[in-house]
């Protein structure tokens, strides 16, 4: 779950951290009245899920309300990256005298939070690390033991930094390791942290991330922000017409799971395939043998005959699509009878014949016996666990093109 | 022999009325493991497949004479999770397999601390446990006892899987060639899990059934790089051949998608299923393209050795 800038800010506001006077305005006037209350000089950003605001023109300087409304609407219209803005954040124009980086992530392997600072802020932290390595702090802490101060302390001063900055970054640090415990984030970053010339610091900008598991006891932190049930997870695309009918298809039913994706897949061979680490060699292999897919799909945890040949509809109906491949690795739970029933349905249903549809059956394990009858009973290609899953994908792909020449 | 599971362990199965608990009692059970109790909150007294259900973790130690038992099969709902684990930490349990997916990275690194802590190991979470060929099983791996003994035959191969299904379609394979299975360890599809390949490998090098390791791996995390490390520092014995599936997922316009399981988000250049290749190949570890191809691969390992 990716959080707009205007909502980080607000994230780390309510953790304590300064930031700026700043607003938000899905309008020119409102951001108008903001830029009038502020007074002075501001900087209006396009509030996008996307990197590259700065470079396509999505952030601008005002010197006056009038020209920041001016802005405003401008920065309103421009698409960035594919994506049109949610609305524009007013800033205070900021007299910065240094630029401080940090961020905590996870990191998977000590299977701790780690917490990454640096003196070198505004630019790109990985960069910071590769090139200035001195500059850079780290330190892992616990998730279990309630974080104290002196943990933030330590990574300030391994990139260098004493003096006043050093105790006036520490809570600031501090605040922003609990905020990413208390609230399942997994990317909580302030870049720039910046320390004004009047000697403050504040967040002038913040990028936060919440892990989609966590979400269902975030609620009341994501109902404050205004973020309901139907932004979902909000991927950094939007979904096509396809994902969407198979998340409704499975939401339907609670038996099983089946899950389809179409974005970035252009092929003719639709792939009715499972289950996680099934899906993920299937669409490798028929990639491998030259074969291109129109979809990615899973199938898993045994799913009703409806659910399966809702699936396999969807596959079929998308524009495209000449044959279907139904291919799974060995199953122990989900049953190679319902998976036949639901597809073979799926291919009544539209007026296809079976046999010419399915290009290739391979799904052993579970009630295959039973499976591999009602697949003769309709003609349709099938095989069991002595024909491999890459070889499986190689009579799909050959028939699909066999039928294309 | 085998590694963490042997004819004599003995665990429980906490959330054991849920449905798929009780599937996977009565398949552990039909294999040969010894299943010494269940716990669900409220509905001490029960029975499941002859199992006695309790309360508390503690009610089943008391039960047992004192006796704790080996292990503990946690599925309960991902809300739930961090609790039960705890509470079977508490007991004094030594190995926990956590099959409930979509819990919190955040309780996930908790229980994992509270594990180390207490000298417990975790496996899981978002698996589905682990199988000595022909001697016992802990979790509904390989399915019913019948469709487990014929994908999994007793052999030399140890096999440590981030994908459960692909645990069997992999030992399926290993069967029919021949070479069979030591152990095979589903370890999870999530970011953060107990237990990764590098933190094994050295339970089947101390393990003599086990001469070679096959691993099924995935783009994002770390885990590959750290058993590249762990190759490079330790003068290991067993050869190791990994496949890699889902390199579709590096095309420019998979960026930044997720598939499978969590724990496939891309989140840095290094997770990459083509930086992962060269670096577990740079290691001596061959990534073959096929699963088929894995017992030939095995074999040539096995041969250049002798």
């Amino acid at each position: 779950m990716r959080f707009y800038e205007y909502e980080a800010r607000e994230i780390v506001k309510r953790a304590g951290i300064p930031v700026t006077d700043f607003g938000f305005a899905t309008s020119a006037d409102e951001a108008r009245a903001i830029a009038e209350r502020i007074g002075g000089p501001t900087v209006i950003k396009s509030q996008v899920l996307t990197g590259g605001r700065m470079k396509a023109g999505g952030v601008q300087f005002a010197d006056t309300p009038d020209e920041a409304a001016r802005h405003a609407e401008a920065i309103l219209a421009l698409e960035i990256g594919g994506h049109m803005p949610r609305g524009v954040l007013v800033d205070p124009k900021a007299e910065v005298k240094q630029e401080y980086y940090a961020g905590v992530v996870w990191d998977g392997t000590r299977k701790r939070p780690l917490i990454l600072f640096s003196d070198m802020g505004g630019i790109d932290i990985e960069q910071v690390a590769e090139d200035h390595p001195d500059h850079v702090g780290r330190g892992h802490f616990s998730n279990l033991l309630p974080f104290s101060d002196f943990q933030a302390k330590q990574v300030i001063a391994a990139a260098g930094v004493t003096g006043s900055a050093l105790t006036r970054l520490t809570p600031i640090v501090a605040r922003l390791a609990r905020l990413f415990q208390q609230r399942d984030m997994t990317l909580a970053e302030i870049n720039p942290l910046a320390q004004l010339e009047d000697g403050s610091f504040v967040a002038l900008d913040a990028h936060m991330e919440m892990e989609n598991e966590g979400m269902p006891r975030q609620q009341a932190l994501l109902a404050d922000l205004g973020i309901g049930a139907d932004e979902g997870t909000r991927e950094g695309y939007e979904p096509s017409r396809f994902e969407v009918a198979v998340k409704d298809i499975d939401a339907a039913d609670h038996r099983g799971v089946i899950q389809g994706k179409d974005t970035g897949f252009h092929g003719n061979l639709g792939l009715v395939i499972g289950a996680g680490g099934g899906s993920l060699t299937l669409t490798d292999a028929v990639r491998s043998h030259g074969g291109r897919p129109a979809n990615y799909s899973e199938i898993g945890g045994n799913p009703s005959v409806a659910k399966a040949c809702g699936l396999a509809k969807q596959v079929l109906q998308k524009d495209g699509v000449e044959k279907i491949a139904v291919m799974m690795s060995i199953v122990s739970n989900t049953r190679v009878d319902i998976v036949a029933r639901g597809v073979i349905k799926a291919c009544l249903e539209l007026g296809k014949d079976p046999a010419e549809t399915i290009a290739i059956f391979r799904i052993p394990g579970a009630w295959e016996e039973e499976g591999f009858k009602i697949l003769d009973r309709y003609g349709v290609e099938y095989c069991d666990r002595s024909v491999s899953m890459h070889e499986a994908a190689g009579r799909a792909v050959a028939k699909i093109q066999g039928a294309a020449a | 022999m085998s590694v963490l599971i042997n004819a004599d362990t003995t665990f429980i199965v906490q959330g054991i009325t849920g449905r798929e608990a009780v599937n996977l009692t009565r398949e552990c059970l039909d294999y040969g493991s010894k299943i010494v109790g269940g716990v669900t909150p409220g509905r001490k007294g029960r029975e499941v497949h002859g199992v006695p259900v309790f309360d508390t973790v503690q009610q089943i130690v008391e039960h047992n004479g004192g006796r704790v038992p080996d292990g503990s099969v946690v599925t309960v709902p991902p809300a739930f999770t961090k609790d039960a684990v705890l509470e079977a930490i508490d007991a004094g349990i030594g190995l926990i397999v956590i099959v409930t997916e979509r819990i919190p990275r955040g309780d996930v690194a908790q229980m994992v601390e509270a594990a180390d802590a207490r000298g417990a190991r975790i496996i899981g979470p978002n698996c589905l446990g682990l199988v000595a060929p022909g001697i016992a099983k802990m979790g509904g791996i390989g399915g019913p006892a019948k469709n487990t003994e014929q994908a999994y035959q007793p052999g030399s191969v140890g096999v440590m899987s981030r994908s459960g299904g692909m645990t069997t379609e992999i030992s399926s394979t290993l069967t029919v060639a021949g070479l069979g299975v030591s152990t095979a360890i589903s370890i999870g599809g999530d970011a953060i899990i107990g237990s990764t390949y590098a933190e094994l490998m050295p339970l089947f090098e101390a393990d003599e059934q086990t001469e070679a390791i096959v691993i099924y791996t995935e783009p994002g995390g770390r885990m590959e790089a750290q058993l590249a490390e762990w190759v490079a520092d330790n003068d290991s014995r067993l050869p190791i051949v990994a496949f890699m599936a889902g390199r579709f997922m590096d095309d420019e316009e998979m960026k930044g998608m997720s598939f499978g399981h969590a724990g496939t988000i891309v989140e840095g250049a290094e997770d990459t299923a083509t930086e992962k290749i060269a670096r577990l190949e740079a290691a001596g570890i061959p990534v073959v393209e096929r699963i088929d191809a894995i017992p030939d691969a095995v074999r040539e390992k096995l041969g250049a050795r002798a």
